[in-house]
């Protein structure tokens, strides 16, 4: 293995690169990426980003680290525009690259709403030049702010608007948001997070038109006839994986690159982060087929472990993890480990009728197969490693009843501690 | 060899916690406890995976393995 070449500069492509470098290899190696930033934090550009004084610097690393220590030829600006896996290249405009293993890193693309390019007050969150642009229109004297879709990020945007003290409004086609990634009932439980911070939620509504003046957002009509007056819409209504340039390519391509439990692709040709679509075999028996990730701990976490099976195949095995996301909305944070799938959900402590704080878990074939936290933040990590460790649900139950024993123990200390003082 | 925490970045995920459990623990509040800041032999592999997988890379390491 002489030359190693990554697709997508962002946190997977990153991760590739270093992990392969920590490990001692000393072949040739490339990254290329669409944009012209250096490799950057996407998660705060819906968080911090919008709602801080002064912006937080997103990159990674310094430009010097991937010349210097990391010693990675950075080819950035020009999106990768074909793969040949036959004679092993990349074109980049007019550059063909040559490579003897591949990481495919392209992370997904925002959707939008067909019909609204290029209309001014209308935004998607998925890049810098995105959280710049919107930064800037959620404090030009806006004082509405509209977000289609009720999903993490259209969340945590409408979240940002209220701090900045805007009126805010989300419209979500589904009866019950994130119903897909966390199930009905903490659906309903997160969707009370948003009315109690006086953000406005409409479920179950399609919206049939973007109605615009001069170029510019000015309202939203539904489908049953409602105009919603705006004077930023906030488009938050999922990511496609961006494997367009991989067309003709002979990489199987089905809502990601799909690929085998050791992130393979092609021979030489390994996946990682929000593009790539593989068997996590960690539940291939509840949730049978393969699973495609947009959170940035796997994304970090295939980044590394896709270089090292590119670099050497031989060493690749397979590639299993316990899902992690986290989503930050108004002054709390909710957690979720592992998949939503299974037949029963319990709330294994606080109350989730008005949105937390509570932790939730999920069962599924017998077993823990997901948590969910909103404000408990010591509670889902204890029942991630059981999901990874394929543990019972009377072993989850188990735990849980030992965090409350915990919980009352410490409650009960700290109201000692008081009552000496007072 | 020992764990250096950046406080101002840790948010209190607790991904270290889920890796390493003996060396981590977010407290009800969200604070991160280290139980231990020395890292032995043992936990060496575990407690790599943990400052990798910080999602707002608050950990480092810093000195030799202890033999
Ligand atoms: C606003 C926002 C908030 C988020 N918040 C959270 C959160 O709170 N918690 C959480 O767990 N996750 C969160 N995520 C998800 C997390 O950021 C992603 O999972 C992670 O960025 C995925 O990394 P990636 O490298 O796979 O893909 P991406 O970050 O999407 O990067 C892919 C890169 O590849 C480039 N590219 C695309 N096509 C080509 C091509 N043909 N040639 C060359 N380069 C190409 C793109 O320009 C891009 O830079 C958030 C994401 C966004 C957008
Ligand atoms: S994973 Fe990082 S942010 Fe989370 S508790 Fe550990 S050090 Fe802090």
């Amino acid at each position: 293995m002489t030359h190693l070449v990554v697709v997508g500069a962002s946190l997977a492509g990153l991760r590739a690169v270093e992990a392969v470098r920590r490990d001692g290899f000393d072949g040739e190696v490339t990254l290329i990426g669409a944009e012209e930033h250096l490799p950057y934090d996407r998660p705060p550009l819906s968080k911090e980003y919008l709602a801080a004084e002064e912006c937080p610097d997103p990159r990674y690393r310094e430009e010097e680290t991937f010349a210097g220590d990391l010693d990675v030829e950075l080819l950035l600006g020009t999106p990768a525009s074909a793969l040949d896996t036959a004679a092993r290249t990349v074109t980049v405009g007019d550059r063909t690259v040559s490579y003897d293993g591949l990481v495919i890193a392209t992370g997904a693309h925002a959707r939008t709403l067909p019909g609204t390019e290029g209309l001014e007050g209308v935004h998607t969150v998925r890049t810098l030049d995105d959280a710049i642009a919107l930064r800037a229109a959620l404090r030009g004297g806006t004082s509405r702010l509209t977000v289609v879709g009720a999903g993490f990020i259209g969340s945590e945007v409408a979240s940002v608007g209220r701090r900045l003290g805007l009126e805010v409004t989300i419209l979500e086609a589904l009866e019950t948001p994130l119903a897909r990634a966390v199930g009905e009932r903490m659906g309903r439980a997160l969707t009370h997070l948003h009315r109690r911070h006086g953000t406005e939620v409409h479920t179950g509504v399609a919206v049939e038109e973007v109605v615009s003046r001069d170029g510019r957002v000015r309202a939203v009509r539904l489908g049953d006839g409602t105009e919603i007056t705006t004077d930023v819409l906030v488009v938050g209504i999922g990511a496609r994986p961006a494997t367009d340039w991989l067309e003709g390519s002979g990489l199987t391509l089905d809502d990601g690159v799909v690929a085998d439990e050791t992130l393979a692709a092609a021979p030489g040709v390994y996946v990682a982060g929000d593009v790539a679509r593989w068997p996590n075999a960690l539940f291939t028996d509840v949730a049978p087929g393969t699973m495609r990730l947009e959170h940035w701990t796997s994304a970090a976490d295939q980044g590394g472990r896709a270089a090292r099976h590119a670099v050497d195949p031989a060493s690749a095995r397979p590639y299993e993890t316990v899902p992690y996301f986290w989503s930050d909305w108004y002054d709390g944070r909710v957690q979720f480990v592992g998949i939503a799938a299974g037949d029963h959900v319990e709330v294994v402590a606080g109350d989730d009728a008005e949105g937390g704080p509570f932790t939730a878990i999920y069962r599924a074939g017998g077993r823990i197969v997901g948590a969910l936290a909103v404000d408990m933040p010591a509670e889902v990590m204890k029942y991630r490693r059981l999901i990874g460790a394929r543990k019972s649900w009377d072993d989850a139950l188990e735990l849980a009843e030992q965090r409350r024993q915990q919980r009352a123990e410490k409650a009960r200390q700290a109201a000692e501690q008081q009552g000496a003082s007072a | 060899m020992r764990i250096v925490v950046d406080w101002d970045k840790c948010t209190g995920m607790g991904m270290c916690e889920s890796l390493a459990p003996d060396v981590f623990e977010v407290d009800d509040d969200g604070s991160l406890i280290l139980h231990t800041e020395e890292v032995s032999q043992d936990q060496e592999a575990e407690v790599r995976e943990a400052v990798a997988a910080c999602p707002t890379e608050a950990l480092s390491l810093e000195g030799p393995i202890d033999a």
